[in-house]
């Protein structure tokens, strides 16, 4: 059959699109806390705020009239990002990888001039990476180390854990592998690897490409069983702030691991997919309703919840 | 919880309204529910010769009610020079012509349109004709007298006295009564009016039409309405003095109720009045507004407002219709369209431009559009100009199109001016931006999407069906409106997750 039985779905615990839209986004998100999540700055501030680790921030260009003032915040790092506060979909981000003696590299070895670089500022400001056009504010950051225990699980790309958390608990979690075929992005619908991960240990537990089942990353041929994300404790814990922070009730947060500086956030997304279930083999559906029975969550602390989590949210 | 009763009572509460003013319409208004039902429509023309005699003219013809059967939708009259009013005289409409000097032959001609419309009901009747003061040679008197003696005994009111009298008159061998009076020289209408006068009951003369397709130089038929006065209520019953059987109606329009002449001329002579009448078939839709036209009964509706901005309307109550197939197919199927609402923009456009041409039209630019596109992306230009400049590339775009196919001689291309250049615009922004962003794969899922459900919102808003009861029924918009509250509450799964989530579901 083309098609599963709905009746099916349900007994596995899958949430579907309506659901999540009405059920989860709609009820627990708060429309004016979406700002919050939507630019990228203002998420940095309230991460700092609340204690949450996120890449280090080099500096913010606002003013078409600082963009010359640039070099200062650039010249003496090992390397670092310059983003659009509200871009979406991974566009508008320079990586620089190396610097050396003034000038800049880029990842793939490629030189990017001083004035390359401003002319990216001045886009981002212009408004040329962010939704609908409106003007935009630059984000210069520190460069993710990547930790070695990602080597060779990922092409290309930045390796990310989505952890999906609800009321704070975290339900659901997996790690975006980008491959050749995704383009370096780790966007699932593009043809990232999604690989699942266990809430309680960090251990993968099985592994979808195109939403189809795999074994092995497709482009560095390695086996994504072995999988297994080093301080996940402290990972999830930052996850599980991410709630008391943004006020958001069903947050998908974006973590990446720093080589020196352990995990951090990297952003916030208030719509945040499905595809999480597949990588997962699971249905996140009895996850949230058993979250949603518990009586005095609110009064629980991160702690608590995170051992909540591990203890029932484990395989 | 309660939150959930007070929704599912709104929508409920709309979807019967909706269902209850729709029916309402069809039953108060015989608004049919098919748009292809014909009424029948009798056009009657009235032609009144006579010679004018060189002095001020004025001619009066007494014009049929509405009445049981029957409702009159136009009237007009034709006669060069005459000065024309529709007057309304006790209890009776007339047309009046005059003229300061007329001479030789005139011929004026009156028309009337009637509607057969089984609701109408005859006026009601207000007051008895008045008696009045016959003149009988004593003969007659005697006999008359005796006649009206016979009848009384054998009747109860003034209808059986009434068919007394007729079968007296009518009978294959006469008395010597009735032999006596019913001279030559008078009608037995005239006889059966005298008799029942006589015996103080009021009477009317009533002109009517037997009706019947395609007959012409018809006259009235003479028929006496009998009143009667019971309990304070005044009816009244039509009789044909000719005969003893009673009289049919279903055919016959009393043309003529004014109980006086048919027609009252000063200033002419030898005047005549003739009728012909012909059978027509009207939408049935067109005759009931012409018929409401008289009556206000329409007042709140859009078949108030002035034809031309009907014709917008039109267009714009079919809207709700692609918007609910809009939802229906991101809801319930989960296809992605590109821009929500722009598949029923683009079907409107279709409607204008019929579906192959539009598609065609709609493809070529896009894609056409979405090549040139490209090159603007290098270009590194501002949002609102670099749409300002897609834009007027579409302009110039639909003109070469349209140049270049008048001259291959195909008219059809022309019609691609109808698509909305704004629209078009933004679909080829979004669609490049989606291509740079996504790949081509997702522009051919969403562009793909867009136009099925363009297409499905087109053959649901170009049904002529649907257009005729989303236009005539108001109360279908709070139907639509129920549906798309109830699909924006529906929590269950997609058609296409069924097909995502199936690896998932087939895991053991």
């Amino acid at each position: 059959m083309f098609f599963s039985s709905p009746f099916k779905l349900r007994d596995k615990g899958i949430l579907g699109m309506n659901q999540r839209n009405s059920g989860y986004v709609g009820r627990y998100n708060p429309r004016k806390l979406y700002p919050l999540v939507d630019n990228k700055l203002k998420t940095k501030i309230i991460a700092r705020d609340a204690n949450v680790t996120t890449p280090a921030l080099l500096g913010v260009i606002t003013m078409q009239a600082e963009v010359e003032n640039v070099e200062q915040f650039i010249k003496d790092t090992p390397g670092f990002v310059i983003k659009p506060a509200k871009g979406s979909g991974g566009k508008g981000i320079l990586v620089v990888t190396k610097v050396e003696n003034g000038r800049y590299y880029k990842s793939n070895g490629n030189e990017e001039s001083l004035a390359e670089i401003k002319r990216h500022v001045t886009n981002i400001l212009a408004g040329l990476f962010s939704l609908g056009g409106s003007a935009d504010v630059a984000v210069i950051e520190g460069l993710i180390q990547f930790d070695s225990a990602f080597d060779g699980f990922s092409f290309e790309g930045v390796p990310d854990v989505r952890v999906i958390v609800f009321k704070g608990f975290p339900v659901m979690a997996m790690m975006r592998l980008s491959t050749a075929a995704s383009d370096g992005k780790a966007n699932l619908h593009q043809g990232a690897v999604g690989v699942g991960i266990d809430i309680g240990t960090g251990r993968a537990i099985n592994a979808v490409q195109f939403d189809l089942p795999v074994e092995r990353h497709p482009d560095t041929d390695k086996e994504l069983k072995q999988l297994n994300v080093p301080r996940w404790e402290r990972l999830i814990y930052l996850a599980a702030s991410c709630y008391e922070m943004s006020g958001m009730g069903y947050l998908g947060t974006d973590m990446v691991l720093d080589r020196d500086l352990g995990p951090m956030l990297l952003e916030l997304n208030a719509r945040p997919g499905l595809a999480i279930q597949i990588a997962n083999g699971k249905g996140i559906l009895p996850r949230l309703k058993r979250v949603e029975s518990l009586k005095d969550a609110d009064k629980m602390t991160v702690e608590e919840r995170v051992a909540f989590s591990k203890k029932h949210f484990s395989e | 919880m309660n939150s959930r009763i007070f929704f599912y009572t709104l929508v409920a509460g709309l979807f019967l309204l909706g269902i209850f003013q729709t029916v309402q319409r069809h039953f108060a208004f015989d608004i049919p529910w098919m748009p292809g039902e014909t009424r029948t429509v009798w056009n009657i023309d009235a032609k009144i010769d006579f010679n004018a005699l060189n002095e001020p003219v004025v001619a009066s013809l007494t014009t049929p009610n509405s009445q049981a059967g029957f409702t009159q939708i136009t009237q007009n009259a034709a006669s060069p020079g005459y000065g024309l009013s529709f007057l309304y005289e006790e209890n009776s409409p007339q047309a009046q012509w005059a003229i300061r000097k007329a001479s030789g032959p005139q011929t004026l001609y009156y028309n009337i349109q009637l509607l057969v419309d089984k609701k109408s009901v005859d006026q009601p009747i207000t007051e008895m004709p008045e008696l009045f003061e016959a003149e009988y040679a004593p003969a007659g008197l005697a006999a008359g007298s005796d006649i009206i003696a016979d009848a009384l005994k054998t009747s109860a009111d003034a209808f059986s006295f009434t068919r007394e009298l007729l079968k007296q008159i009518n009978a294959t061998e006469p008395n010597q009564n009735v032999s006596l009076i019913l001279t030559s020289k008078r009608s037995k209408t005239d006889l059966l009016i005298d008799l029942l006068n006589e015996a103080k009951i009021p009477t009317k003369k009533i002109g009517a039409l037997v009706l019947e397709d395609g007959r012409r130089r018809q006259h009235l038929q003479p028929l006496v309405e009998v009143f009667q006065e019971k309990d304070g209520k005044i009816t009244s019953r039509l009789f044909d003095a000719t005969t003893t059987k009673a009289v049919d109606r279903s055919n016959l329009l009393l043309w003529d109720q004014s109980g006086k002449a048919l027609l009252e001329l000063t200033g002419g002579e030898h005047s005549k009045v003739s009728f012909s009448m012909i059978q027509q078939d009207q939408p049935a839709l067109a005759a009931i507004l012409q018929k409401t036209d008289n009556d206000h009964l329409f007042n709140f509706s859009i078949h108030s407002l002035p034809v031309e901005d009907q014709s917008l309307f039109k267009n714009i109550l079919m809207i709700p219709l692609g918007v609910l197939i809009v939802v229906m197919m991101r809801v319930l199927i989960g296809l992605k369209t590109s821009g929500t609402f722009m598949p029923v923009l683009i079907a409107m456009a279709f409607i204008q431009t019929s579906l192959i041409t539009g598609l065609i039209g709609f493809v070529m630019l896009v894609a056409v559009g979405l090549f040139i596109r490209s090159y603007l992306s290098h270009l590194n230009l501002l949002l609102v100009s670099r749409i300002s400049t897609v834009i007027i590339m579409v302009i110039l775009l639909i003109a070469l199109f349209g140049v270049l196919s008048y001259k291959l001689g195909l008219t059809e291309g022309l019609k691609i001016t109808f698509f909305p250049m704004i629209i078009l615009s933004w679909t080829i922004e979004r669609m490049s931006v989606l291509w740079e962003e996504e790949g081509a794969k997702e522009v051919f899922t969403q562009g793909g999407g867009s136009l099925i459900v363009a297409v499905l919102a087109y053959f649901a808003m170009s049904n002529e069906v649907t257009r005729h009861l989303m236009f005539n029924f108001i109360g279908l918009q709070f139907v639509v409106m129920s549906f798309v509250l109830v699909l924006g509450s529906y929590t269950g799964y997609r058609l296409l997750e069924l097909r995502r989530f199936k690896p998932l579901a087939d895991k053991e």
